[in-house]
């Protein structure tokens, strides 16, 4: 087990009649960025509370670095941390907040410059946090997840209130911090966030994993052998490739979503069938759609729950 | 001490608290100027002041003669009452015998006596007091007393009949004067009523003296001592000081007391507690800033850092004790210990009598006030971990700690329930700043309001500190056992 491994057990949690986590699994590995999405309340941040063991879990374990995380001597030189960056007190400055938490490691103020020179807050960490931006206070979050170096780092909701020039540079940032060999494990309730970071996608949905798959997989998986095909004829296309054993649907007036014939089959059976077709692709589904797809049974459950209880 | 650092560096960097500590040491050390508003008051009768240096009372009715070398006195006494007595006598009447260096308030003296609820005592030099047989004289059972002059020694006897004699207490008078006066005497101190004291004089019956001795020739004269003294309550009205010849002997009344002086008799003298009275707004600042050490915490969600910073929870609560109770203690050590000398001389210029204190009593009362601020910040910290909600928890320390005190320092309040309230409370830690002595031959007003607590100093430092440990222990538990 690599020092930068963050591994989730078959954690459960119950907060009074309210299942929280029922049986949440899951590795981060060195070297790749992991998105770790879901939908509010599928129980992102629950699962980030018990790894730091700020929560006890009912069942189950959390490793860091084949370690509880209470059994660390030094944390933050394991495991750095971005919960939630409004946690400031307002009086105090941002420098002195990680002055505070380097103390706190036997580390001194020449790293908190370091670090505060890396995210590019330097001007603003003598100012009270009372006055930073959401974005600014993501960035000292960002710098204090960074402060002792750790090989493994793990960030909830980091885009949050970042202006879209700070989400690209976010991206950038922890896809560098992947390339160095931690393990970056970063949540969002947006599976579109971690479109072109994340190498590997945790979906979650009422406390448990629904899929765990490289971030290629995934989208292959759910593409599947679909094909989309434009046709000026819609309706005997349809049902020619109905007959051939696809099951077709519409996917807009002259495009029709084919699902069970490979593409050369299709291209096979629309030219005995004298049919004129104008364009013919295997069909890619975007990482968006296949989240929608996954999530939509915790959604739709959270919804009834709320409609139920009112 | 990476904890502790980091505790440091987190209270430093508020800069509301570390105003809220700089404040609490000034209200220490300035705020004894709300007192000064009424000026000082007017006090121009002289304190007497015994041979042990403190104040003394120096009052009484004497029937007096020379005596010059050695010599012995004997009488009886067969009665002893007083206006407010009730029929008998308040309990520290005092009718008997007495060899004193002269009538000047303050002047050494041994003294044989009766009283009027604790049967004979030997007392000297106002300070000392040694109890004989116990029991009030009536004309059934009247008391034989017998003082004798040998050189500086003064022995005192008792006898139920003038013919079995019981030796009460032999005390040296160093460099008692050849010739001294000597003769009868009766005082009688203020009656205790409630939340006051009430002017009182008795009234004794004695047989004939008989002399043995260096007696002078010349007849008893009766004089009242200590008229004119701060610590002489005067008569009660209808009453004056007199003698009488009676029989053989004399019917004698008087007023006063022969005794070490309390806050009863010298209300307006100033004790080195009085001046640390900015302890409370102090105290009130102080518990302030220590909630908000831990309820910002969690009112912020700063408790998940610092608790994912630090795996050991009770050290970290242990170094934001440490921290604070450290910026308080030294804070506050330093404040109380330039307020005590400061007060007391500024007081002193203004012609109010202060008692005196011993450099090690006043040592105390700051040092015992800047423990006590230092706990009284753990406290409140405990409290606020236990509650973690700002308002809740200061409210309730607030409660628990300066109400009990203010309470305690109403003059109004029963004394029974301010001893209560120093004795069982964390207001009992107020008792570091106690410098006043009580003495169990003066019956006085012993209130807090007064200065005195029921406690020794450091026991009722010790009374907050059990407190502050529970909650503390609480706290630590609540600490690790909860999500956070």
């Amino acid at each position: 087990m690599s020092d930068a491994t963050i591994e989730v057990a078959g954690l459960r949690k119950r907060y009074g009649p309210t299942t929280a986590l029922d049986g949440m699994t899951f590795t981060a590995a060195p070297g790749r960025v992991t998105g770790f999405v879901g939908p509010n309340g599928a129980g992102k941040s629950t699962t980030m509370r018990i790894i730091l063991g700020l929560h006890a879990a009912d069942a189950g374990q959390a490793l860091v670095g084949g370690r509880p995380y209470r059994s660390l001597r030094c944390p933050l030189r394991h495991l750095g941390t971005l919960l939630d960056a409004a946690a400031l007190h307002p009086a105090r400055t941002g420098r002195n907040h990680l002055l505070w938490l380097a103390q706190s490691q036997g580390l001194g103020a020449r790293r908190v410059d370091e670090v505060v020179e890396r995210v590019g807050l330097a001007s603003a960490s003598r100012r009270p946090a009372g006055g930073y931006s959401l974005g600014m206070r993501q960035r000292l979050g960002l710098a204090a997840a960074l402060l002792a170096d750790p090989p493994a780092i793990m960030l909830d909701e980091p885009f949050n209130g970042m202006d879209p020039e700070g989400i690209v540079w976010l991206r950038d940032f922890l896809r560098a911090l992947a390339g160095q060999g931690r393990a970056v494990l970063v949540s969002s309730h947006l599976m579109s966030e971690l479109q072109g970071m994340a190498d590997h996608v945790v979906v979650v949905g009422r406390g448990r994993v629904i899929a765990d798959s490289s971030v290629a997989g995934l989208i292959a998986a759910a593409s599947g052998d679909r094909v989309r095909v434009r046709t000026s004829a819609p309706q005997p296309a349809a049902a020619a490739l109905s007959t051939a054993g696809a099951q077709v649907t519409r996917a807009g007036d002259d495009v029709l979503a084919v699902r069970g014939l490979p593409a050369e089959r299709v291209v096979a059976v629309l030219t005995a069938g004298g049919l004129p077709f104008s364009e013919l692709a295997p069909h890619r589904a975007t990482l968006e759609e296949v989240y929608l797809e996954l999530t939509r049974d915790a959604v739709e459950y959270r919804a009834a729950a709320a409609g139920a209880a009112s | 001490m990476r904890l502790l650092r980091a505790e440091w560096t987190k209270f430093r960097s508020v800069p509301g608290w570390v105003r809220g500590s700089v404040v609490a040491a000034l209200l220490i050390l300035l705020f004894p100027i709300a007192g000064l508003g009424g000026g000082a008051p007017d006090q121009a009768s002289p304190v007497p002041i015994g041979p042990h240096g403190g104040p003394v009372s120096s009052g009484y009715f004497f029937v007096h003669r020379p005596l010059s070398g050695d010599g012995r006195i004997t009488v009886a006494v067969s009665a002893l009452t007083s206006v407010r007595g009730d029929g008998a006598a308040t309990p520290w009447a005092k009718a008997g015998l007495i060899v004193t260096a002269g009538p000047e308030p303050g002047a050494r003296y041994a003294a044989i006596m009766v009283t009027g609820g604790h049967g004979v005592r030997m007392q000297h030099d106002y300070v000392h007091d040694r109890g004989g047989r116990p029991g009030a004289v009536s004309a059934d059972a009247p008391r034989w007393l017998r003082l004798t002059r040998s050189g500086d020694t003064v022995t005192g006897e008792e006898s139920p009949d003038g013919e079995r004699w019981n030796e009460v207490a032999t005390v040296r008078l160093p460099g008692l004067a050849a010739t001294v006066q000597a003769g009868l005497f009766v005082a009688c101190p203020q009656h205790v009523e409630g939340i006051g004291t009430a002017g009182d004089a008795a009234t004794a019956a004695f047989g004939a003296p008989r002399l043995t001795g260096g007696w002078s020739a010349a007849g008893w004269a009766g004089d009242q001592v200590g008229a004119g003294t701060a610590t002489f309550a005067g008569y009660p009205r209808g009453t004056t000081g007199s003698f009488a010849p009676a029989g053989d002997g004399f019917t004698v009344t008087g007023a006063g007391d022969l005794a070490p002086a309390t806050r009863s008799e010298l209300p307006v003298g100033a004790a080195a507690g009085d001046v640390l009275f900015g302890t409370f707004p102090a105290l009130v600042v102080i518990v302030v800033v220590a909630t908000l050490m831990i309820t910002t915490e969690y009112r912020y969600g700063m408790i998940r850092s610092t608790l994912s910073a630090g795996n050991r929870r009770v050290r970290i609560l242990a170094a934001k004790a440490a921290v604070v109770a450290g910026v308080t203690f030294t804070t506050c050590l330093v404040a109380a210990a330039l307020a005590v000398p400061l007060w007391l001389r500024v007081v002193r210029g203004l012609g109010v009598y202060v008692f005196p204190v011993t450099s090690g009593a006043a040592l105390r009362a700051e040092v015992g006030t800047a423990a006590l601020l230092a706990v009284a910040a753990v406290f409140a910290l405990a409290v606020g971990t236990i509650l973690r909600r700002s308002a809740t928890a200061v409210t309730t320390v607030v409660a628990a700690v300066v109400l009990p005190y203010l309470l305690a320092l109403t003059p109004f309040l029963p004394p029974s329930m301010a001893v209560w309230l120093t004795r069982f409370t964390p207001a009992a830690a107020m008792a570091v700043q106690q410098t006043l002595v009580r003495y169990p031959q003066v019956d006085g007003l012993y209130t807090p309001a007064a200065g005195y607590y029921p406690l020794p100093p450091w026991a009722g430092l010790a009374v907050l500190g059990g407190y502050t440990a529970l909650a503390f222990a609480v706290a630590a538990v609540l600490l690790c056992r909860r999500d956070a």
